[in-house]
């Protein structure tokens, strides 16, 4: 069977000011992938998220989604090709009940805004365990409720790949289980993810392949097991 | 439309001429606070540039009567239009700069047009214009009258507006936008464009307000257009009234414009703008969301209440 690559990250390049955030990174993510990206605590993790979704924009290097050239796209372009994200810090629309603001993705990711609208964004809340509180203000909500909220209101814009970014830090275990089951549930589906964390036990239980940033450049990438066993990366995270 | 018959049949009762100008000026801001709020309270980005639209349209709608005599209808039009690209321009230029740095943009905006006007004589320059304004309107009701119910109409058409707006795709895109502008956009949003949508609505109706000024003060000057009387009132009385629904800055406006007025007549025109800063301070402290929160806030708690 041949194996299609979803997205492809040619050489990208990012600067801030005199600090190389990323220097030259390449990445190929297939279709249906459950792909793991790690790092040290700046190593670049989230900047090459906001290059591949579009909110920076890249200084060099090309991407590639599904055969097609992104690199110069806004981001919500790439929503309505089908890139979306949850972001490491929580970002929902405060003024708005948990269902509003799951109907946004909705509305916008290229459906048009007729009817069906709130009964597609219920369906998503109930998968993701959230449907009795659709009618809470999402400022309201506990932290775990909160990330279940980033990750269904990624899914509300029915991605063909899933950014996933820092979904469980700060959660306890049985809440990490939770989101896990929830990842594996949409990989299930069809769905391509990029799971980006600093709790190993997910990351190495959910990722069949794995990428590791270190100071904005990729020091190694493959299996799990591979991954743990590599010195370098053990230098990276530990120092000499 | 009933809210324009009752407005036409109250023009044609003949109460004093006086009242006609004082509800003018609250029907006008009415547009001018509805304008403000499509921009300021929808999408979150605080305009102080207020008075450079109202004034273009007003300019506009000189420089059409002194060249060729237009009427009102087309003074409006193009006021309108022309205020509209205004926004549209600004909306460009500065919309990607967030927060507080697009409302210094906004209010430099005012002071270079201000400076332009004052320095372009064909307008009045900084010595302003007198214009003849026709005797009487149509339906053989004083033009004063006249311009009353056209306010009015305007009004009508700027609430209509941001309700629709507000009650559509747009409007809670424009939300979204105004909640987090990075979320918004990674959920499909397309942040610049529904920007740009709202700084040039915003502008069409401030212009809107505008045109008809020369004809109603018959003199214009840029210190009167460019008064920050404007600016500190589109952004107050949306604040005041509640500036996430469309009928927030109509109670605003209506309070705050009111007030305005009868303290002018009784106290005095000095005032005026003290008024607003202690009335604005103290809704931001007690009040933030406005009249229209305080309403709903109680209305919940009565209701959890029962």
């Amino acid at each position: 069977m041949r194996v299609e690559t979803l997205l492809e990250v040619q050489d990208v390049t990012k600067r801030f000011g005199g600090f190389q955030a990323l220097g030259a990174v390449n990445l190929h993510v297939r279709q249906g992938e459950r792909f793991g990206l790690i790092g040290p605590n700046g190593s670049g993790k989230t900047t090459l998220i906001n290059c591949i979704s579009g909110t920076l924009k890249t200084d060099a290097g090309r991407i590639v989604f599904a055969g097609q050239e992104i690199t110069g796209l806004p981001a919500h372009r790439r929503t309505r090709l089908g890139i979306a994200r949850s972001f490491q810090i929580p970002k929902p629309f405060v003024s708005m009940t948990v269902l509003q603001n799951l109907m946004i993705p909705v509305e916008y990711s290229g459906r048009g805004h007729g009817d069906g609208v709130v009964d597609e964004a219920m369906g998503i809340l109930e998968m993701m365990g959230l449907a009795a509180k659709a009618h809470a203000p999402s400022a309201a909500l506990t932290q775990i409720e909160m990330r279940k909220l980033e990750l269904a209101r990624a899914m509300a814009a029915r991605p063909r790949l899933l950014v996933s970014d820092e979904a469980m830090a700060g959660l306890s275990s049985a809440e990490v289980d939770d989101i896990l089951a929830i990842l594996f549930e949409l990989n299930q589906r069809g769905i391509t993810i990029i799971m980006i964390e600093h709790i190993m036990r997910a990351v190495m239980r959910f990722s069949e392949r794995i990428a590791v940033l270190d100071a904005g450049e990729k020091i190694a990438e493959g299996a799990p097991d591979e991954i743990l066993a590599n010195p370098r990366v053990e230098k990276a995270y530990l120092g000499e | 439309m009933t809210v324009l018959v009752a407005g036409v049949v109250a023009a044609r009762l003949g109460v004093n001429q006086y009242y006609y100008f004082a509800a003018y000026v609250v029907l006008q801001y009415i547009v001018l606070a509805t304008a403000w709020n499509i921009l300021g309270g929808y999408t979150g980005y605080v305009n102080f540039g207020t008075p450079a639209f109202f004034a273009l349209g007003a300019y506009t709608a000189i420089v059409l009567i002194k060249s060729v005599k237009a009427p009102l209808a087309a003074q409006l039009v193009a006021g309108a239009a022309v205020a509209g690209v205004l926004g549209f321009a600004i909306g460009y230029l500065t919309l990607r700069l967030r927060g507080v740095f697009f409302s210094i943009a906004t209010l430099a905006l005012a002071v270079v047009l201000q400076t332009m006007f004052i320095n372009w004589d064909y307008a009045g320059g900084a010595r302003g214009i007198t214009l003849a304004r026709p005797a009487v309107g149509p339906l053989g009701a004083s033009y004063v009258e006249f311009l009353f119910v056209v306010m009015l109409g305007l009004a009508v058409v700027a609430v209509a507006t941001a309700r629709w707006i507000e009650g559509s795709w747009i409007g809670r895109g424009l939300a979204a936008i105004r909640d987090n502008e990075e979320a918004a956009e990674c959920m499909g949003v397309p942040t610049l464009r529904l920007k740009l949508v709202a700084t040039t609505v915003s502008g069409v109706l401030m212009g809107l307000a505008g045109a008809p000024f020369p004809y109603y003060l018959t003199f214009v000057e840029p210190t009167s257009v460019f008064d920050l009387n404007y600016a500190v009132n589109s952004l107050a009385m949306p604040m005041i009234g509640g500036s996430t629904t469309w009928i927030g800055p109509v109670i605003g406006a209506v309070l705050l414009g009111t007030a305005q007025q009868v303290a002018m007549v009784t106290i005095s025109s000095a005032l005026n703008l003290l008024l607003v800063g202690l009335i604005l301070v103290a809704f931001v402290i007690l009040a933030p969301e406005g009249i229209v929160g305080l309403v709903q806030r109680l209305a919940r708690r009565r209701g959890g209440g029962a």
